[in-house]
């Protein structure tokens, strides 16, 4: 079943909104008239934890989650995130990731450093790799808790599914004195591929 | 209409179409927002109880006064609740009662892996298992209708990822047609005197091998022939595993669990050439089809601990994995206590006091992780008070003061208290810490019965902690800042020191609570590189907020610094500089 299934992998830090951002994408994707299933771990995301939302849409999807090796699109926004969950991904798949990152623990508190180049290194392992400065982006939308809109817009053209779904999607997942500035965002977004 | 629900939230729509009149429950992960989505439904009258034993009760009153209710909690609520529970299957139900009890194989959020289904056996309740969010509303209506049918509670069990995974789901209506509720006095039924229940224990057996047999033929029970090699007996999310990773396998999937349809279980069997049974956890299903005689493959191969993923069912089956990218080894991201969090001064006098902690279930809990490294035990809700008083029974005087039980509010609340009442009553002399955010916090902010709001977020009556202390009989109750170092330190060392019961309680409110009049930012913190001498002492309480920053010379050296956009101004860091680096931004 999995060639007709499209895989995508939402990641980063709990309380960067991953959740909504899949969201957004889920609904997009069941308005277009796909089978959809998503999947992610609540409890701990709140605290600061890694936070990993899947999303599978086809004609029909059994699993919930995207199994190792099988992810089509891994939407990192965060970097180490980004690297973590590459293993999720097939190789050859697109890594559309946010250039931000957001130190853990045990970085902030001096006992180890944040990884170097991790861009680099990731873009050597995916030749299909987007690097996106979300946030700077959606300050200039208007507001900087928009990046993650920057990046859905970022990878909305490489999906099957057309811009009046995604923007229906925002619509109804979105806060009505907030769309203005998402629907920039998100165009923003669509423009950088 | 089609819509994307989560499983919680498929559960809670189908309570509102089975007409559930009642929805009652305590949260826990991954349980809680099904409580959170029946309050949409103004026809549910939706309310949080102090623990899950009380929760069941109150469905039960609900369900004996003639309404349909609903019931929820984790798996490990399923213990505090398993009292009442193992008897209602006795004096059956009025209008229809379903538990919904939410298991947490790989133990993302909790304590232990239990298998619920064996609550089901034990209990002598019937359990449906949904696979996804479409069959958790749809097996939540039938569940109701099962019950009033077979005049018994129904379970239905969920897991981690069927609550939490969302998947579409088509909307109906809600059922209009039932009785109202009124009175109607069966004690004989209802009073569970011996002489009664030994009149009910039979019919719960007959009632059990009746719908055993009629399972066979209940629609959920769905016999799936493809290739007829291999045949899979599966329930719940492992049978969308098994049509993602063995799509021509012929199945049985089975929407309930307990008890298992025997008949349809044989006739799937004499299909099959090798039978397979796939499950999470508990050989629940294996070791009864294996009883019944018929040769089966089950936990050979897949094991006991932990969740089912594709890739696991794969490595089962000696199927080739798909090629992945490796990645180098990378700093962890554990979870960690909120910027401003009041917990945390708290374990950083305990760590200083070399306190022996035995703790309980929230996001105190997080107080084990380094560096305030000041948790010693965790067992489940409630268990820090007891534990404390039975290590004081055991050890030296002089370890005796080291003894301190920390407890949250909620917790407290939930089964703490009576903890307290032992405590208090045989004289133990630990301390115990109430660790009072006015919240539930780890599973999401709940209200609870001393935050003084109701699920709907009406104002109600509030439980006074430190009164109610006074009423169990705790003489030496102290109410502490725990933003304020010195403060905490000095008092939680006095009351070690102290030779009989004593209570101390915070004061200060979760950082996450969104009622401006409970909880709001102060000014943010800055330091000052030029006073900042880089001696790492504000780094010893793990705030997310302060971050090392190297000198970038290849050094050891470097500086503290302050991120303005998490910082909450709650001026414990402050308090550790001994060089007046830290100060508020004015």
């Amino acid at each position: 079943m999995s060639h007709q299934i499209t895989n995508i992998l939402l990641v980063g830090v709990g309380g960067q909104g991953i959740l909504l951002a899949s969201e957004i994408l889920s609904e997009a994707a069941m308005l277009a008239g796909f089978d959809v299933k998503k999947s992610e771990i609540h409890g701990m995301s709140q605290r600061g934890g890694s936070v990993v939302s899947h999303v599978r849409y086809g004609t029909e999807v059994f699993s919930p989650i995207v199994p190792e090796g099988e992810g089509d699109i891994l939407f990192g926004f965060e970097l180490m995130e980004t690297a973590r969950s590459l293993p999720l991904l097939k190789p050859g798949g697109t890594v559309v990731a946010n250039d931000l990152q957001i130190s853990p623990p045990s970085v902030l508190m001096g006992q180890e450093t944040y990884p170097e180049g991790l861009a680099e290194r990731i873009k050597a392992q995916c030749a299909d790799f987007l690097l996106v400065d979300g946030q700077k982006m959606a300050a200039d939308a208007g507001n900087v808790k928009a990046a993650n809109t920057v990046l859905l817009g970022a990878i909305s053209k490489r999906l099957s599914i057309s811009e009046a779904y995604w923007l229906k999607a925002l619509e109804k997942m979105v806060p009505a004195k907030a769309l203005m500035i998402n629907k920039r965002a998100f165009q923003m977004g669509r423009e950088l591929l | 209409m089609k819509t994307i629900l989560s499983g919680n939230e498929a559960i809670a729509r189908g309570a509102y179409e089975a007409g559930c009149l009642v929805a009652c429950a305590y949260p826990g992960t991954p349980s809680t927002e099904i409580l959170e989505n029946t309050i949409k439904y103004k026809e549910i009258d939706s309310s949080w109880a102090p623990n899950e034993k009380v929760a069941l009760e109150v469905a039960i009153g609900a369900s004996f006064g003639g309404g349909r209710a609903l019931c929820t909690m984790k798996h490990v609520g399923v213990n505090v609740a398993a009292d009442p529970l193992f008897t209602l299957s006795y004096t059956g139900v009025r209008g229809g009662l379903v538990l919904v009890a939410a298991d947490d194989p790989e133990m993302h959020s909790s304590q232990n892996e239990q298998d619920s289904r064996n609550y089901a056996k034990f209990a002598k309740v019937p359990m449906l298992e949904p696979s996804d969010s479409r069959e958790c509303k749809e097996f939540t209506r039938l569940a109701f209708e099962l019950s009033e049918q077979y005049d018994t509670p129904v379970m239905l069990r969920s897991s981690t990822r069927i609550s939490h995974g969302k998947s579409v789901v088509e909307l109906g209506e809600r059922v209009t047609d039932l009785p109202l509720p009124k009175l109607e006095k069966n004690p004989t039924k209802l009073v569970m005197l011996p002489g009664n229940a030994r009149v009910r224990h039979p019919l719960v057996e007959q009632n059990l091998v009746n719908l055993s047999k009629a399972a066979a033929t209940m629609p959920f029970n769905r016999l799936e022939l493809r290739d007829s090699s291999i045949g899979i007996i599966t329930a719940g999310i492992c049978y969308q595993y098994v049509r993602e990773v063995l799509p021509n396998a012929s199945t049985l999937k089975l929407g309930m669990v307990h008890p298992l349809p025997h008949d349809l279980i044989r006739e799937f069997a004499a299909q099959v050439d090798t039978l397979y049974v796939i499950e999470e956890l508990d050989p629940f299903i294996e070791d009864q089809v294996k009883a019944m005689g018929i040769k089966a493959i089950g936990k050979e191969i897949i094991s006991l601990c932990g969740e089912l993923t594709p890739g696991r069912l794969r490595s089962a089956f000696g199927l080739p994995q798909p090629a992945t990218i490796p990645i180098e080894n990378m700093p962890g991201r554990p979870p960690n206590m909120c910027p401003g969090c009041p917990h945390r001064g708290v374990f950083f006098a305990l760590n200083q006091l070399k306190a022996y902690v035995t703790g309980d279930i929230g996001c105190y809990t997080l107080g084990f992780m380094p560096p305030l490294s000041a948790m010693d035990t965790c067992v489940c809700m409630g268990a820090s008070i007891g534990m404390a008083t039975g290590v004081t029974k055991v050890v030296s005087a002089e370890e005796k003061k080291k003894v301190v039980a920390v407890i949250g509010d909620s917790t407290f609340l939930h089964t703490g208290m009576n903890g307290l009442m032992d405590m208090v009553y045989n004289n133990s002399p630990a301390t115990v810490i109430i660790l009072d955010n006015s919240i539930t916090a780890m599973t999401g902010r709940q209200d609870n019965p001393a935050s003084g709001h109701t699920l709907m977020n009406e104002p109600t009556n509030a439980v006074n902690i430190p009164l109610l202390c006074k009423a169990l009989g705790a003489k030496n109750i102290r109410v502490i800042n725990p933003l304020d170092l010195e403060e905490t330190k000095r008092v939680i060392g006095e009351e070690m020191e102290r030779p009989e019961p004593s209570v101390i309680i915070t004061n200060k409110p979760c950082v996450l609570i969104k009622r401006e009049d409970v909880f709001q930012k102060g000014p943010v913190y800055a330091v000052d590189a030029e006073k900042c001498t880089g001696c790492r002492a504000c780094l010893k309480i793990g705030c997310p907020a302060i971050e090392w920053r190297p000198a970038g010379d290849g050094s050891k050296k470097g500086k503290a610094g302050i991120d303005p956009l998490l910082c909450t101004g709650c001026d414990v860091c402050r308090q550790l500089c001994k060089f007046d680096a830290i100060g508020s931004v004015k």
